[in-house]
């Protein structure tokens, strides 16, 4: 990538727009740039952010996917409460999110792949299905966590005390977690043939298919994907929580989706970075969380997330606007 | 070893009850330029599927290089040397040149991860095989469709491609863009590739190919040498019917008045200083390149845009024409290039789309329409221009794109037209239908209509205009007749600089 490219670039604009309101908060404030702050803000940064993952490869495949979250209630709930007490492994909770939220995720895959229904009408009905399932087959409600997954969400890296209010954080160790994710997010992206196709599907899917790229696994591999760390999340969540929460991941689709946006992830397909999806939740992260330190009340946080979202869109929306304008120059210009 | 790359024989194909291929034969012979014509539906898709190993014929014979397959896949095909260009072209908007390039050949080597390196060498030797100067970091999104065709090509070139099916390369690019693809399409033949090459323009075929087939009806009618055939036998042999193209003959009588005048029309970034006049029953004809201001003109002159500067005189009186309505009032009508985008509701009943610009006379003071009006009128525009419908309340898509064409001009000629201009009107349409068109706007013209045909395709600039102008820039720089004129003679007026 040159110069010229990074500066008309999505990610530079919204790395920009977040460090200006990083600043605006910390020369209103003073404590935006303080150890507990900055714990505090990647704690609420990880869950919603580890997301961005499995659903930006949905948006660049051209597809959508608004049942995660249910997906990954519904492994975190089954996983806690039915088999709390069975393993004394914490890995094996996980393990066993993963295995529901694989299997959740292959039947959005196959309904979507193939049989080539509409992918937001088909999550619709199993992000119901699998809340409904929750309340319906195992009466869902708020339980306390189990112990060997309690001590799990006790781990820490370290603690950072505020020196002004007293106030301590502690940096989770699922951190380490998020960041091999992006690492792996990226690496099938960027490095192998797999996300070369899903790019390449989202980019014009009878071309990949002539290409030699297998359209249906790839679809099934990034629902599965994306279901199976749902499940694994779910269960993060909880132990971040540490309680039992069954739907207060309900509506987060919403956040994930607009910040995958935001970083210049292309809603109808073909276009998306790890490093753009991440940029765009943590403009979402730093502005839902900022605003009380700028002494506006939190009522007021949807209407500035909201506004951001339209911003943001109608950047990367004349940024495309422009390239259409050139290319159209250069037409006639032949 | 046979001199034949391909060699197919009476192959059929059905679908459901549909005949598509009826026996057909096909040959083609190593390092030849061949070229496949036909009108819409003819089979033309169908043999290309066929012969790229998509479908299988339900009987027939294919060879390949002397080899005979029974069972053909799209794998053995490729393996065979077989690369079809498709007319969507079959690249990936989102992605760089290099990848696009290299990305099948990667997949073919059954490579599962992703080497810049690597791949930047494949898309090095496939644009050096053409000598194709691109940046390969640039996003095809970003690029011509020539371009973006040029791609296509070096990509076939890499799986050492003996045959090149091109399917309608022509149809979205610019005359000197075509010229330039005739060189690369000359080269490929010096290095012993076959090339069959699909279109339905003559002119093209004759500069290009040595060998032709035509199929109609999924049959064959006719295969040869191009130096046999002439403009009325390739009709012919498409068509089934004998068409003789005249020129317009357009007389002017003392008393003919003057319908549209344009005096010094300007607009910023569309053209400069325009002047010209149209007089009754004359068929003016516009030609210039993409981006040569042609199409903003007769746009502003319809209402579209806003000219900045100049005059707009109908039958000797300024016309005001700030937007569309102003137009259609001063008794404008315009068919514009993108019929199906433009002029068009494709999913609405054929009776609507003809009614739509006459609703108002058709509906009484509460603003209800009376059906019954509308449909005498649809059925006595139907009849006139003799539009093949099944019944007038399917959606329009369901037409053919001559058809297509018949009704969007029935909208505008069921209003009291004084100035049709028409915008590129026989793009996509058939060569039967075309010349249909053709008859018509010679007859409305006849009857006193002032008529603008804003064209790319020369011959059909002459053939049915009396007089033309040639823009540049934003600028007229020649009016000529047809007869001081020809085809190639137009061409070097529209390129030159």
């Amino acid at each position: 990538m040159n110069t010229k490219r990074i500066l008309h670039s999505t990610e530079f604009y919204i790395a920009i727009i977040a460090a200006l309101f990083c600043m605006i908060v910390q020369i209103k404030s003073g404590q935006f740039f303080t150890g507990n702050n900055i714990v505090d803000l990647l704690r609420s940064f990880t869950i919603p952010a580890m997301f961005c993952l499995g659903e930006m490869m949905i948006l660049i495949s051209g597809n959508t996917d608004v049942s995660f979250p249910a997906i990954a209630s519904v492994s975190m709930y089954v996983v806690c409460t039915v088999f709390d007490g069975v393993f004394t492994n914490p890995l094996m909770f996980f393990l066993m999110a993963m295995l529901i939220g694989l299997a959740l995720g292959a039947i959005n895959g196959i309904i979507i792949a193939y049989f080539k229904f509409p992918a937001l009408i088909v999550t619709l009905g199993t992000s119901s299905l699998c809340f409904g399932i929750m309340q319906g087959v195992f009466n869902s409600k708020e339980e306390p966590l189990g112990e060997v997954l309690y001590r799990v969400g006790e781990m820490k890296l370290f603690s950072v005390t505020n020196p002004q209010s007293g106030l301590t954080s502690d940096m989770p160790v699922l951190v380490l977690a998020m960041a091999a994710l992006f690492v792996l997010g990226w690496f099938i992206l960027n490095k192998t043939m797999l996300g070369r196709g899903i790019y390449a599907i989202g980019g014009d899917a009878i071309a990949a298919e002539r290409a030699g790229f297998n359209v249906f696994a790839t679809q099934m591999f990034i629902y599965c994907f994306s279901g199976c760390m749902a499940g694994m999340i779910g269960v993060m969540r909880a132990t971040m929580m540490l309680a039992v929460h069954p739907n207060n991941l309900e509506g987060m689709e919403m956040t994930v989706i607009a910040a995958c946006v935001l970083g210049g992830v292309r809603i109808t397909g073909g276009k998306g970075t790890v490093i753009g999806a991440i940029l765009g939740m943590v403009l979402m992260t730093v502005i839902s969380n900022s605003l009380i330190l700028l002494g506006i009340s939190t009522q007021w946080q949807k209407v500035f997330t909201g506004i951001i979202i339209i911003i943001g869109t109608a950047v990367s929306a004349i940024q495309t606007k422009k390239n259409e304008k050139k290319l159209a120059v250069k037409m006639a210009a032949a | 070893m046979s001199d034949s790359i391909i060699k197919v024989t009476n192959v059929k194909k059905y679908f459901g009850g549909v005949k598509a291929l009826d026996g057909v034969d096909l040959e083609i012979k190593k390092g030849e330029i061949h070229c496949l014509a036909g009108e819409n539906g003819c089979g033309k898709s169908t043999i290309i599927n066929v012969i790229s190993g998509f479908y299988t014929p339900d009987t027939g014979k294919i060879e390949i290089d002397g080899v005979e397959h029974a069972k053909l896949t799209p794998k053995q095909a490729i393996a065979s040397g077989i690369q079809v260009i498709y007319q969507d072209l079959s690249v990936f908007p989102n992605l760089t040149v290099m990848e696009n390039l290299a990305l099948n050949m990667e997949l073919a080597d059954g490579k599962k991860f992703v080497s810049k390196k690597r791949m930047r060498e494949i898309a090095k030797e496939a644009i050096l095989k053409i000598n194709f100067d691109i940046d390969l970091d640039e996003l095809v999104e970003n690029l011509t469709v020539a371009d973006k065709q040029l791609i296509a090509i070096s990509r076939a070139l890499l799986n050492n491609a003996k045959l090149i099916i091109m399917d309608e390369p022509t149809t979205a690019i610019t005359q000197k863009e075509v010229k330039s693809l005739f060189k690369v399409i000359k080269k490929l033949q010096a290095q012993n590739i076959s090339i069959l090459f699909v279109s339905h323009k003559l002119d093209e075929v004759f500069e290009i190919a040595e060998r032709f087939t035509v199929f109609r009806n999924g049959k064959n009618v006719a295969s040869g040498d191009t130096k046999e055939l002439d403009q009325n036998k390739f009709t012919y042999y498409m068509t089934g019917r004998e068409i003789k193209e005249e020129p317009y003959a357009y007389i002017e009588k003392e008393n003919s008045k003057t319908i549209l005048k344009v005096k010094h029309l300007s607009l910023k970034n569309g053209f400069e200083d325009i002047s010209f006049s149209v007089k009754e029953g004359e068929i003016l004809g516009i030609t210039g390149l993409l981006g040569s201001g042609r199409t903003e003109l007769v746009e502003t002159i319809f209402g579209y845009n806003k000219a900045d500067s100049g005059e707009i005189y109908i039958e000797g009186k300024k016309a005001v024409i700030n937007k569309v309505k102003d137009g259609i009032n001063y008794g404008i009508g315009y068919i514009p290039p993108e019929r199906i985008k433009e002029a068009l509701f494709l999913s609405q009943p054929i009776a609507d789309n003809i009614s739509i610009t006459r609703w108002d006379d058709f509906s009484n003071k509460l603003g209800v329409i009376d059906e019954k009006k509308v449909n005498e009128s649809v059925d006595e525009w139907v009849n006139n221009l003799s539009i093949k419908i099944g019944s007038s309340s399917d959606p329009v898509r369901t037409l053919s794109g001559g058809n297509q064409q018949k009704c969007v001009l029935a909208k505008w000629l069921s209003l009291d037209l004084k100035v049709l201009i028409l915008n590129g009107p026989t793009v996509g349409v058939d060569i039967g239908a075309k010349f249909d068109i053709y008859k018509l706007i010679k007859e409305l013209a006849a009857k006193g209509l002032a008529v603008i045909i804003i064209s790319d395709d020369l011959s059909e600039v002459l053939t049915n205009c009396n007089r033309v102008l040639v823009m540049r820039r934003g600028k007229i720089v020649v009016e000529t007749l047809p007869n001081e004129v020809d085809a190639s003679k137009l061409a070097a007026l529209v390129i030159a600089d």
